[in-house]
């Protein structure tokens, strides 16, 4: 295998934008991702995007894509994996780099959410679930992570508090990044008393409904002088792993098997330990997947997450700093495009350019992304070069 | 829903028909082709039992359009002595009066009123003991 390294990044501020249509929101990211680099040309194309069809009703997303940027011919493909759909397509793009296959990769990832009503998102989010199992009898994806919530809150004596900490601690992050969606600060008191979506958790539990892309340009790492003046990030170590698409059908609801095993393949092949990563960007598409997250990454025990947030140990300047970009909850949610938003983050922070949040001597990152309520999980770790 | 997708899912949702894998005696609710514990591909045909222990629960406040007229609705997963666990509503209990680790039983009840094809979704929901 090659090495491969990101040589370039691009995306837009994200929210609710209704003036961008899903096809320019996505060009426009991948144009600056082109033009943070001196690329002259892309071999292929991967987009992450969950459902194009239940959202603007598109689906052969690779060729509208790649007609739109204006690459005739560009062979293009779109991954799906539920909200880690931008993860798998950058795994796509490290082995089509990797494999010697081709040697200039565009990876992209975009939803364009607000064009349908709430119902409309809550119906198109709920098929990452089992629908004949889960959304038949009224399942929604803030529902399984309910169910998640209180098992764990009940198992391990987490309080209301301690999960609306990992919120407050996001948006403080995310006041720091112009491209999130809600730049506001929040009060562990306002969570507490936002309204109730699924008991326990609450609309501010929740990340919101976002309309934006990123994108990233890939190369082999020897030749990535040649397209940037900039660090390259190397990509050392990728790992996913599935599990029963049901949360029922899992060993635990308070675990998440998939976060496990795709960090731990990742980090043998990387040859890291967890205690090694400076910085993570982790799904936390409600405030408990975050917690358990932590756990499944290994780096809190099991019931020992909610309380590291509320020490401040995953702060910007904590030992295991996660999702300084303001992660999913401030930064904002576009499904298929957040797995690449999250690999943007760790190459700001690893080339030094994240600004005031900023994790300190950040040599090494690490991102993950999720699937459904833990049905599929993608880590990626890079290292400055 | 087409009626070929409802009848397709009635041993399932109609009668709680699971599937117990003839070599290592691992129980899958619905049935599958192969065994997810060992590769077998035979299987009895059992029912899950009556009676469930309720390993967590939600009360859903923002439901899919369908369900808007049961909001707020409680949804639970309840585990069952053959070793499967199941997702499905929590009804005739108040939601303060659920808590975690009763048990409950599992009955035949309609679910879901589909507006396309007009299929009444009938199903299995959890209930109080009586
Ligand atoms: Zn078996």
């Amino acid at each position: 295998m090659r090495d491969v390294a990101i040589v370039g990044v691009g995306m837009q501020k994200w929210g609710e934008l209704w003036e961008k249509s899903f096809r320019d929101l996505f060009v426009e990211a991948a144009l600056n991702a082109i033009s943070d680099t001196k690329v002259p040309k892309i071999d292929h194309m991967y987009i992450g995007c969950m459902t194009g069809g239940l959202f603007v009703g598109q689906e052969h997303v690779g060729s509208i894509m790649a007609d739109y940027l204006g690459q005739k011919h560009l062979a293009a493909t779109r991954v799906e994996s539920a909200c880690a759909s931008g993860g798998a397509a950058l795994r796509c793009g490290f082995i089509e780099v990797a494999s010697g296959m081709s040697d200039i990769v565009l990876v992209g990832g975009v939803e364009k959410m607000t064009d349908v009503s709430g119902d409309g998102a809550t119906y198109a989010l709920a098929t990452a679930a089992d629908q004949e199992y889960e959304v038949f009898h009224g399942a929604t994806f803030p529902g399984l992570y309910a169910l998640m919530a209180r098992a764990y809150m009940e198992r391990y004596g987490a309080t209301r508090d301690q999960l609306s900490a990992v919120a407050v601690k996001n948006h403080d992050n995310g006041l720091n990044n112009p491209n999130a969606q809600y730049q506001m600060k929040l009060t562990v008191q306002q969570v507490n008393e936002s309204v109730m979506v699924a008991d326990p958790l609450r609309i501010l539990d929740c990340s919101p409904i976002t309309d934006g892309a990123a994108a990233l340009i890939l190369c082999p790492l020897s030749r990535a002088k040649e397209f940037s003046d900039k660090p390259p990030i190397k990509i050392i170590g990728c790992g996913m792993a599935t599990d029963s698409i049901a949360l029922h059908d899992r060993r635990d609801l308070t675990s998440l098997d998939a976060v496990r095993i795709s960090a731990e393949q990742a980090l043998k092949m990387a040859g890291k330990k967890i205690g090694d990563i400076n910085v993570t960007e982790v799904h936390d598409c409600f405030t408990i997947a975050e917690i358990i997250v932590s756990e499944a990454l290994g780096m809190f025990p099991a019931g020992k997450g909610a309380l590291a947030c509320v020490n401040g140990e995953t702060r910007v300047e904590g030992k295991f700093p996660i999702n300084a970009s303001g992660g999913l909850k401030s930064k904002g949610h576009p499904v298929g495009a957040t797995g690449v938003a999250q690999a943007i983050e760790i190459v700001h922070q690893l080339r030094g350019e994240a600004g005031k949040r900023q994790v300190k001597n950040a040599k090494i990152g690490m991102t993950q992304n999720m699937g459904g309520s833990g049905g599929s999980s993608v880590v990626h770790i890079m290292e400055v070069a | 829903m087409f009626p070929a997708r409802v009848a397709r899912e009635m041993p399932h949702r109609y009668r709680l028909e699971a599937a117990k894998c003839k070599k290592c005696g691992a129980v899958f609710f619905p049935h599958r082709l192969i065994c997810r514990e060992c590769g077998h591909r035979e299987f009895d045909t059992i029912n899950v039992s009556a009676i469930g222990k309720l390993i967590s629960y939600t009360v859903i406040h923002t439901p899919a359009s369908q369900f808007k007229d049961e909001s707020p609705f409680a949804l639970g997963i309840c585990e069952f002595l053959e070793g499967v666990k199941i997702t499905a509503q929590v009804v005739d209990i108040a939601a303060a009066d659920i808590k975690t680790g009763m048990d409950l039983q599992i009955e035949f009840r309609r679910v879901q009123t589909d507006g396309h094809a007009g299929v009444i979704g009938y199903g299995y929901k959890f209930v109080p003991l009586i």
